[in-house]
């Protein structure tokens, strides 16, 4: 079915639905690679013109990836709550813009509603708002999540303390984690990415994140974010697993070049939560999967089937709100500049994904980066990170001074997240706010030597 | 007295702490913000990083070799800025790029070796002069038939692919800059591939990274690279399955910045 506008006299037209969501796409130098972006600015705008007017009706009776080919677009249409759908089925994305910004969905209201709305009429909406408002959207939402402790909850903003180690050196990873702590950072998560993939250094990092966590009792959990597979590997050899970690992506092929399945994720979970209620511990609930993301993956693992990457983003969040996570964030600048150009480029990303994260109901944070080759530098970081914390992003990264010695990339720091507790009056979550207020948590050597102590020998 | 002894006590402890990570822990702070010193640290380790990636290749450079025994192609992008946003048009050489090698370069032989500029010219322009000589002169003693070797520029390392299409050798080392981190803009890595053709992945490859003086210095990677030719040459294979780790484990990364 063909869709059309015109602007200023000239008519667009627009083959199909698939077609018209690229089109509408702000500048994006994927979908450019893929060659589905618009090719003038009038164009982008008339595309626009003629989505606002696409029901949302529309939008779900059209897939825009065959659910006979892709499980992701099955399960998406399966789990969609047809009484919550039929509250807003007859809008247009036009009109349910006009609402959701005049304030109709919220509260309870916005809660009930988020499983009535699917990826593709995120994505579709996203494309007809401004940055500010994304921001001014996102910022009403709350998505809280629980696991050792609460994160989401209006005024808290969370960290996640980031210390790799180039050589998974599990002590050089925990003093840097220590670092972290003394900025009042890591009660989103501490999560390591392993240098290696191999079960036991994966082991040897849970140990000792472990380790640290007990022997400091700060009320937070850890990762390891290796490969799903080698983290259940190591859950099986006894190292103790708080949040199981998974990149996740928007199409069946693009999950498959991952190494996962959709099946594969829910096993993961269940083996996780009856692990945790083996544990001798006092749980806050049982939000526990990490999931990252990022506009880009499945062209890179060419496995978009023709789609744009910001519709394709969306859906990888409808894989990730199959499995009750406690995290989710986008790395959104790490791709490179071949998906995301340039500053400009990234900023938008970040708060499209930011925004429809939330309004699918996930916990979203942002791992607000880039690369070396990109056209951005840490003025573009600084600038996301604050429109960011304006919208109520629920964490950010935590990397000691922004660089990873090891992924080889620049995200945000312990300073920058310091930074925007103080200038917008936010606190950490509130169990680990309470410890830090225990602890004294500002004074170095009370937290480092016991932990010094501890991995000398190694 | 109390204080100083306290004070030598944090000072040495903190040491010990920065000894076991290249991470940029405990600095010193202006408030929650970066002091100075560790802010323009950052902005000239990120600058030299930005510098090399936009750094163009040094056509006269002779990487060692005796004058006049490189030339130089291009792949299928035209501009620095082209290459950095289509990765797929610098996995081809060029038309002219094809219509240059043809002639110059012997079809068939058992190794063949490329020069690209990649993510770093200063990778190439620094390792290259180092490791190719040593790798030509212990290919000669394996008693390999070499190929004519070139440099590609705005080369990424699909193009191990195009050229195994366009000159059959059993063996293509690519020789190509690493993407600029804030510890080093120097790094190169080779990927080797057994008979590449159009449609290989990086499953049919096998990989040497972190050439560079604080890293695997060229002379130890170039043995490492003969090693792995050997291997590749006796299984006719490569990529997974092919192991190419050597009698001794390589380096470590620097331990400290």
């Amino acid at each position: 079915m063909a869709f059309s506008s015109t602007l200023r006299g000239e008519r667009f037209v627009f083959p199909n639905l698939g077609d018209l969501f690229a089109k509408a796409n702000e500048e994006k130098s994927g979908d450019q690679l893929a060659g589905i972006a618009a090719t003038s600015e009038r164009q982008r705008v008339a595309a626009k013109m003629a989505l606002a007017e696409v029901t949302l009706r529309e939008i779900v009776e059209q897939p825009l990836i065959e659910p006979a080919v892709d499980d992701v677009s099955r399960r998406i249409l399966e789990q969609l709550d047809q009484t919550a759908f039929a509250e807003i089925s007859s809008l247009t994305l036009g009109e349910f813009r006009d609402r959701l910004l005049a304030g109709d969905y919220a509260g309870d209201a916005l809660t009930t509603l988020q499983r009535g709305i699917t990826p593709e009429i995120a994505a579709g909406l996203v494309k007809l708002m401004s940055n500010k408002d994304l921001i001014l959207a996102a910022s009403t939402i709350r998505n809280i999540t629980r696991c050792r402790n609460t994160v989401g909850e209006p005024g808290v903003l969370a960290i996640r303390v980031q210390p790799n180690h180039p050589a998974d050196d599990v002590a050089g990873i925990l003093l840097s984690a220590i670092d972290g702590l003394t900025f009042g950072c890591g009660d989103a998560v501490i999560g390591v990415n392993p240098a290696g993939d191999s079960v036991e250094g994966v082991s040897a990092i849970l140990h000792g994140l472990d380790r640290l966590i007990t022997t400091l009792e700060i009320p937070t959990q850890h990762c390891c974010l290796a490969h799903i597979t080698t983290q259940l590997a190591a859950l099986k050899r006894g190292a103790p697993i708080d949040l199981l970690f998974q990149s996740v992506a928007g199409t069946q092929a693009a999950n498959s070049s991952f190494g996962v399945s959709l099946s594969l994720l829910e096993e993961g979970r269940q083996q996780v939560l009856e692990h945790h209620h083996s544990r001798d511990m006092a749980w806050v609930g049982d939000d526990l999967m990490y999931f990252e993301t990022g506009q880009g993956s499945a062209l890179s693992a060419d496995a978009h089937h023709g789609l744009d990457q910001l519709t394709l983003e969306a859906r990888a969040y409808g894989v990730a709100r199959q499995f009750q996570p406690f995290l989710v964030n986008s790395v959104v600048g790490f791709i490179g500049p071949e998906y995301l150009a340039d500053e400009r480029q990234i900023i938008r990303a970040g708060l499209e994904d930011h925004f429809m994260g939330k309004l699918l109901g996930l916990p979203m944070g942002c791992d607000v980066c880039y690369t070396n080759h990109a056209d951005a530098d840490q003025n573009s970081a600084d600038n996301l990170l604050v429109l960011l914390t304006a919208a109520g992003c629920n964490y950010f990264m935590g990397v000691p001074c922004s660089d990873d010695v090891m992924l080889n990339y620049q995200s945000t720091s312990y300073h920058d997240a310091a930074s925007m507790r103080r200038l917008f009056g936010l606190r950490p979550a509130p169990e680990f706010a309470a410890w830090m207020e225990r602890r004294g948590a500002k004074d170095l050597l009370k937290l480092a030597e016991p932990v010094f102590r501890m991995t000398k020998h190694e | 007295m109390a204080n100083e002894i306290q004070n030598t006590r944090t000072a040495g402890l903190i040491e010990q702490i920065r000894a076991r990570t290249p991470a940029r822990i405990l600095v010193p702070r202006a408030g929650i913000s970066y002091a100075t010193d560790t802010q323009l640290k950052l902005r000239g380790d990120h600058a030299v990083a930005l510098d090399a990636v936009h750094q163009e290749l040094d056509t006269f450079l002779e990487y060692g070799l005796s004058p006049g025994s490189l030339f130089e192609v291009m792949s299928a992008a035209y501009s620095k800025k082209e290459y950095l946003l289509r990765p797929d048009l610098g996995r081809i050489l060029s038309e002219d790029a094809c219509r240059e090698i043809v002639p110059r370069c012997p079809r068939g032989r058992d190794v063949q070796f490329v020069i690209g500029d990649g993510l770093s010219a200063l990778a190439v322009e620094r390792q290259v002069p180092a490791i190719l000589p040593r790798l030509t002169e212990l290919a000669a003693k394996m008693e390999w038939t070499l190929g004519q070797p070139f440099v590609v520029r705005y080369c990424r390392v699909g193009i191990i692919n195009d050229i195994g299409r366009l000159l059959e050798p059993n063996v293509v080392v690519l020789l190509i800059g690493e993407r600029p981190g804030l510890a080093t803009s120097e790094s190169l890595s080779a990927y080797l591939a057994f008979r590449p053709r159009p449609g290989h992945t990086d499953a049919q490859r096998n990989l040497i990274s972190n050439i560079h003086a604080r890293g695997i210095p060229p002379l130890l990677a170039a043995e490492r690279i003969i090693l792995a030719i050997s291997r590749m040459l006796s299984a006719q294979s490569s990529g997974v399955g092919i192991d190419i780790s050597g009698p001794e484990p390589l380096p470590l990364p620097p331990p400290k910045l």
